[in-house]
């Protein structure tokens, strides 16, 4: 507990609050850095895998890919990128998590996609819409929650690595966690800890708040005779737990 | 290839650690989310409830957590007890989520059966349910553990030694070989990890193979343990 009170007090003290070195400036990095990432990585993702969910093609290579990027370790990547491109700005880490960015991205883009039933699209199809229409008015905002889910998932990632890729000279709240490690400033690594760890909750509130948002009415007001009809089988009196989350 | 081969002892002790402290957080995840995920799975309310904090679990960052664990557990910073608990909470908080879906995927009909010729609600989990179950809840350790065995290495920036000290060395020295053999030895015992999962899911589900429902339902499982939606 009073590893807490010592992190909570370096935490109010004004003097860590001030300057380029200070909270609000290191949140800001970091923050940037994210969005950053993520914008590229979603410029990378996005499109193909909507390519895959739309065609049905290469799903098989997707799914390969993203299970090998998911063993490479963030940390080695960094390092070995910094090393090799002999640059310590933060154009070495930026490319390391718009890699690692990339599998959760694609994988909620094409399983996104995959999810609209067959026949809404065969619908549009039939009622004259082009491949591009069938895309944009139905598959996408049919979508959008599972592919809000792996911006969603991507962002908590990116986050989190940034933490980590601030054993390079970035910035970002992996500063305090590393310059107090330095030091064996316990109060830094751990007040800075919590900072990271309440912007990652914050980060996934809004995004998991958005999913909620996202779905469209139509799906929204279909939905409640679905959950009538999936109200658990009871048979016999007994209520079999297997069939209410199915 | 030079530095592996003139330190072969050490890259070796390390892997060795590196491989104990994935295993274990990968099995305690097992063991302790089994029973969480049942209760999530039977009672409507404990559902929501246990997947939210498993969801917020989750999305705590890993060097924060492994940076906050002296101060929740009474560790020293060094300890690799740190990393150990750390990892164990993350692979419980995704396998949470599997096993209830796992055991819901189990068909009612099924249930229904082995209830109607007087199986205990205790056999019928151990002998019907969780067998049943066994392919999802393989997909979502496939997922734990290579996620693990990669999140280990993180533990080196704490001084925890693992095949991630081959990352902080080489940084150091500013040895790009040594960061790619550390790398590449990874992702071999990621790679390992999921082929003795893989086999011992062929060994003791071997009725996996064979149904395309279980496949589809697995596959979506991985989904979610992957996008979180």
């Amino acid at each position: 507990m009073t590893d807490f009170v010592a992190a909570f007090g370096w935490l109010f003290d004004p003097v860590n609050w001030a300057g380029p070195g200070g909270i609000p400036a290191r949140t800001g990095e970091h923050i940037v850095y994210t969005l950053l990432t993520l914008l590229l990585a979603g410029a990378i993702a996005l499109p193909i895998g909507f390519l895959i969910g739309h065609t049905g093609r290469l799903r098989g290579l997707a799914i390969g890919v993203s299970g090998a990027l998911r063993a490479l370790p963030t940390l080695g990547l960094v390092v070995y990128l910094a090393l090799i491109m002999a640059n310590i700005s933060i154009v070495p880490p930026l490319i390391a998590l718009t890699i690692l960015a990339i599998p959760p991205l694609l994988a909620g883009a094409y399983s996104g996609l995959e999810s609209v039933n067959r026949s809404t699209i065969d619908a549009a199809r039939a009622v004259g819409m082009t491949e591009w229409q069938i895309f944009a008015k139905v598959e996408l905002p049919l979508s959008l929650p599972l592919v809000i889910g792996g911006l969603r998932s991507g962002a908590l990632q990116v986050i989190a690595t940034w933490t980590v890729a601030a054993i390079l000279p970035v910035g970002g709240l992996g500063r305090f966690l590393f310059d107090g490690l330095a030091v064996q400033n316990y109060p830094e690594m751990l007040g800075g800890s919590i900072i990271v760890v309440l912007l990652a909750l914050v980060s996934d509130g809004l995004f998991a708040l958005t999913q909620k948002l996202v779905v469209p009415r139509g799906v929204v007001a279909g939905k409640v005779g679905a959950e009538e009809a999936k109200e658990p089988t009871r048979a016999f009196g007994i209520t079999v737990p297997g069939r209410q989350t199915l | 290839m030079n530095f592996l081969l003139s330190n072969l002892g050490q890259v070796w002790a390390l892997t060795i650690s590196h491989v104990w402290l994935s295993a274990i957080p990968i099995v305690v995840g097992f063991a302790v989310s089994l029973p969480i995920g049942w209760v999530a799975n039977r009672y409507k309310v404990s559902r929501p409830v246990l997947l939210t904090i498993g969801g917020i679990l989750y999305a705590i960052p890993s060097l924060p957590l492994f940076f906050a664990m002296p101060a929740l557990i009474g560790t020293k910073i060094l300890d690799p007890v740190n990393v150990v608990v750390a990892l164990s909470i993350y692979a419980v908080a995704l396998l949470v989520r599997t096993t209830a879906d796992a055991l819901a995927s189990v068909p009612g009909d099924v249930v229904q059966s082995a209830t109607a010729i007087g199986f205990s609600s205790w056999r019928r989990f151990w002998t019907v349910e969780l067998p049943l179950a066994g392919p999802v809840l393989l997909a979502g350790l496939r997922v734990v553990s290579v996620s693990t065995v990669s999140l280990v290495s993180v533990g080196a920036l704490l001084g925890v030694p693992n095949l991630g000290q081959l990352f902080t060395d080489g940084l150091n020295r500013s040895y790009p070989e040594e960061v790619a053999v550390g790398i590449i030895l990874i992702m071999v015992v990621a790679l390992v990890f999921d082929l003795v999962l893989v086999l011992l899911g062929r060994l003791l589900l071997p009725w996996s193979r064979l149904d395309s429902s279980t496949r589809r339902i697995r596959r979506s499982a991985t989904m979610k343990a992957v996008t979180g939606a």
